[in-house]
C-alpha cells in the first residue's frame, strides 16, 4: 500500500504505453509519420493530419522551462511542499507538457525561463511514475 | 447571420449579488430569469427557446414552466452565455423559435446545491495536469503570464495596474463588491496566490446570476426597453489543457472568435466605443485588447497604463468593475453581457455617454473557449 497522497493519473488504453514507459524510466512520445512531427498527450492518431499512421519513440528527456507559477495554496497531498512551482516545459522534440521542477529551489531567482532541464522520473506507486524535470546537469 | 436581425429585449441580474446563502443554484437561475421576463414584460408562456449550462435546459425549462421548441446546453465554461447568444440569434433568424431565454445562476460562494462535474483521473486533465498540483484557475489561467512578461519585457506592475483601473470603474457602481480605490502597491502587497499573481489580480468568488431574452429585430420595438441589436457574433474553442495552448502570449480562440464577429458585423475597430473583456485574472484584458486587434502585440499593458480604458478614456473597458471588482460567480460571461446591454441601453451605473457600438469578449476555461458579441443600440 503506497502512502502517496497526491492525485494520481488513471491510464487509459490509449495512454497506457506512456505510463508504462515512465515506470521503465523512458519518456515516450508519439510521432505523426505523415509530417514527422512529434505530439503529446498520447493518442493513436495524428492531431496534425488525422492519420492513424503514427509511431511511439523515446524522447531525449531534454527540455527548457517555458512558463510557470509558484503556487501558495497547495492542492491535496502537496501541503508539505507549498509554495511549489507548477511548470510547463518545452521538450527538445517540440511538444510541451505540464510538470514540476525538482532538485531546485522553488523561487523566481532559481527558476529562470528557458533554463535547460532534463527529465527526472518520480515513482508514486507500483504502477505510476511521474515525469518531472530538474535543472540539466550538463 | 445578417447584422441587426435579432435583438436583446430583456436583461437582468439576480436581485442580490455577492453572498446569497438563502437561494440555491437553480433558484439563482430562476431569480434572474423572472427579473429578465419582468424587464421585457413577458411570461414563461411567451418563451419558446431556452439556453443555459451547468444546470441542464431540461431542469431550467421545467422549473420555470416553459415549453421550448429549441434548447441549447453548450457548456464550455464562463463564455458559454455569449455562445448561447450566438446560437439563439441564429435559431431566431432561421425560424427555429421566436423568443429565447438564456439563464445563468451560480452559488459560487455559498455552494448551495451547485452543479459542478468532477474531473475524472483518466481524463486528459486528470492524467496530464492534475497530478502536478494544480488547484483551480488561479494555478492554471495564470501559467502563460511569465512567458508573456518575458517576451514583451512587461513588469508585473503593469499587470497589477489592470486591477487598479478596473477598481476606478467599480467605485462608480453601487452593486460592485469592491469599491475602495487601490494602488499598484496595494495590489503587489496583497496576499500571494500563485506567483506572480496576488489576490487583487484574481477575480472574486460570489453568488449570483443573470438572464437575457432575445427576439427578432422586427418585434424588438414592441418591448418596454430600448432594443440592443446584435451586429456580429463569433465562437471558438482550443484546448481544456492549459499546458497545450498553441501560444502563451495570445489566445487562438480569442482571435478566431473575434475575427468572425468583426467580419460579420462589418464594423471597424475605430467604431467600437465600449468593450467588455472577461477578466477572471488581471492579464485577460491585455490578451483581449491584443487578440481582438485594439492594440499591437505587447502594447496592451501600456494602453491600459495610459488610461485609454479608464473612466474618460477613448475605449472604456470593463465599466462595471469586471470580475476583479464587480462580481464573479465562477462563470462571469453573463455579467459581461449584462454590462454591455446596460451601457447600450444607457442605464449603467457608470454610464458612458454617446455609445453606439459595444463589443463583449468572453473566455471559457483557461483560454479553452471564446465567444464574441458585437452590439449596437442604433435602429436598423
Amino acid at each position: 500500500m503506497s502512502d502517496y497522497r497526491k492525485p494520481l493519473p488513471q491510464p487509459t488504453p490509449e495512454t497506457q504505453h506512456f505510463w508504462d514507459g515512465c515506470r521503465d524510466g523512458k519518456l515516450l512520445l508519439q510521432r505523426c509519420k505523415d509530417t514527422g512531427k512529434a505530439y503529446f498527450p498520447p493518442r493513436p492518431f495524428s492531431p496534425y493530419t488525422g492519420s492513424r499512421d503514427v509511431e511511439v519513440f523515446e524522447a531525449s528527456g531534454k527540455a527548457t522551462l517555458f512558463s510557470y507559477v509558484i503556487n501558495h495554496r497547495p492542492a491535496k497531498g502537496f501541503e508539505d511542499e507549498a509554495p511549489y512551482a507548477i511548470a510547463v516545459v518545452e521538450l527538445e522534440e517540440g511538444p510541451r507538457m505540464m510538470t514540476n521542477i525538482v532538485d531546485c529551489a522553488q523561487t523566481p531567482e532559481a527558476l529562470v525561463l528557458d533554463m535547460p532541464l532534463e527529465v527526472a522520473f518520480e515513482t508514486a506507486t507500483d504502477e505510476i511514475t511521474l515525469p518531472k524535470f530538474r535543472p540539466a546537469k550538463s | 447571420m445578417k447584422p441587426h436581425s435579432v435583438a436583446i429585449v430583456g436583461a437582468a441580474e439576480t436581485t442580490e449579488l455577492g453572498k446569497i446563502p438563502d437561494l440555491s443554484n437553480i433558484q439563482l437561475h430562476a431569480d434572474a430569469a423572472l427579473n429578465a421576463m419582468a424587464d421585457a414584460g413577458l411570461k414563461p408562456s411567451d418563451i419558446d427557446g431556452v439556453a443555459c449550462c451547468r444546470e441542464e435546459p431540461t431542469e431550467i425549462a421545467y422549473y420555470l414552466g416553459i415549453t421550448p421548441k429549441w434548447v441549447d446546453g453548450t457548456a464550455v465554461g464562463g463564455t458559454s452565455f455569449l455562445i448561447h447568444v450566438r446560437h439563439a440569434a441564429a435559431a431566431i433568424a432561421s425560424g427555429l423559435c421566436s423568443t429565447v431565454l438564456i439563464t445563468h445562476g451560480e452559488s459560487g460562494r455559498s455552494n448551495v446545491a451547485k452543479a459542478r462535474p468532477p474531473i475524472h483521473p483518466g481524463s486528459l486533465n486528470g492524467q496530464f495536469e492534475i497530478p502536478y498540483g494544480v488547484l483551480g484557475p488561479p494555478t492554471m489561467f495564470t501559467l502563460p503570464v511569465l512567458r508573456y512578461m518575458k517576451e514583451y519585457n512587461v513588469p508585473v506592475e503593469k499587470i497589477a495596474n489592470v486591477a487598479v483601473i478596473q477598481r476606478e470603474w467599480a467605485a462608480k457602481n453601487p452593486r460592485a463588491a469592491f469599491r475602495d480605490p487601490i494602488t499598484i502597491d496595494d495590489v503587489l502587497e496583497s496576499r500571494m496566490i500563485a506567483w506572480p499573481f496576488r489576490l487583487l489580480m484574481c477575480c472574486l468568488v460570489t453568488d449570483g446570476g443573470g438572464a437575457l431574452i432575445l427576439t427578432s429585430a422586427d418585434r424588438a420595438k414592441d418591448f418596454p426597453k430600448k432594443p440592443v441589436y446584435i451586429l456580429g457574433t463569433g465562437e471558438s474553442v482550443e484546448s481544456r489543457l492549459v499546458s497545450q495552448l498553441e501560444s502563451y502570449t495570445s489566445s487562438r480562440a480569442f482571435k478566431v472568435s473575434s475575427a468572425k464577429a468583426f467580419e460579420e458585423s462589418g464594423i471597424k475597430h475605430s467604431e467600437v466605443d465600449h468593450l467588455m473583456v472577461y477578466d477572471a485574472f488581471a492579464h485577460l484584458p491585455i490578451w483581449g485588447l491584443e487578440d481582438l486587434g485594439f492594440c499591437e502585440r505587447g502594447e496592451g499593458p501600456d494602453f491600459i497604463m495610459e488610461r485609454n480604458t479608464a473612466p474618460g478614456g477613448k475605449l472604456p473597458m470593463n465599466t462595471s468593475g469586471g470580475g476583479l471588482s464587480y462580481t464573479h460567480t465562477g462563470m462571469y460571461g453573463m455579467f459581461a453581457l449584462q454590462e454591455s446591454v446596460r451601457q447600450m441601453r444607457g442605464e449603467a451605473p457608470a454610464q458612458v455617454d454617446g455609445l453606439q457600438v459595444g463589443v463583449c469578449q468572453g473566455v471559457g476555461g483557461m483560454f479553452a473557449a471564446a465567444g464574441t458579441i458585437v452590439f449596437t443600440n442604433q435602429d436598423p
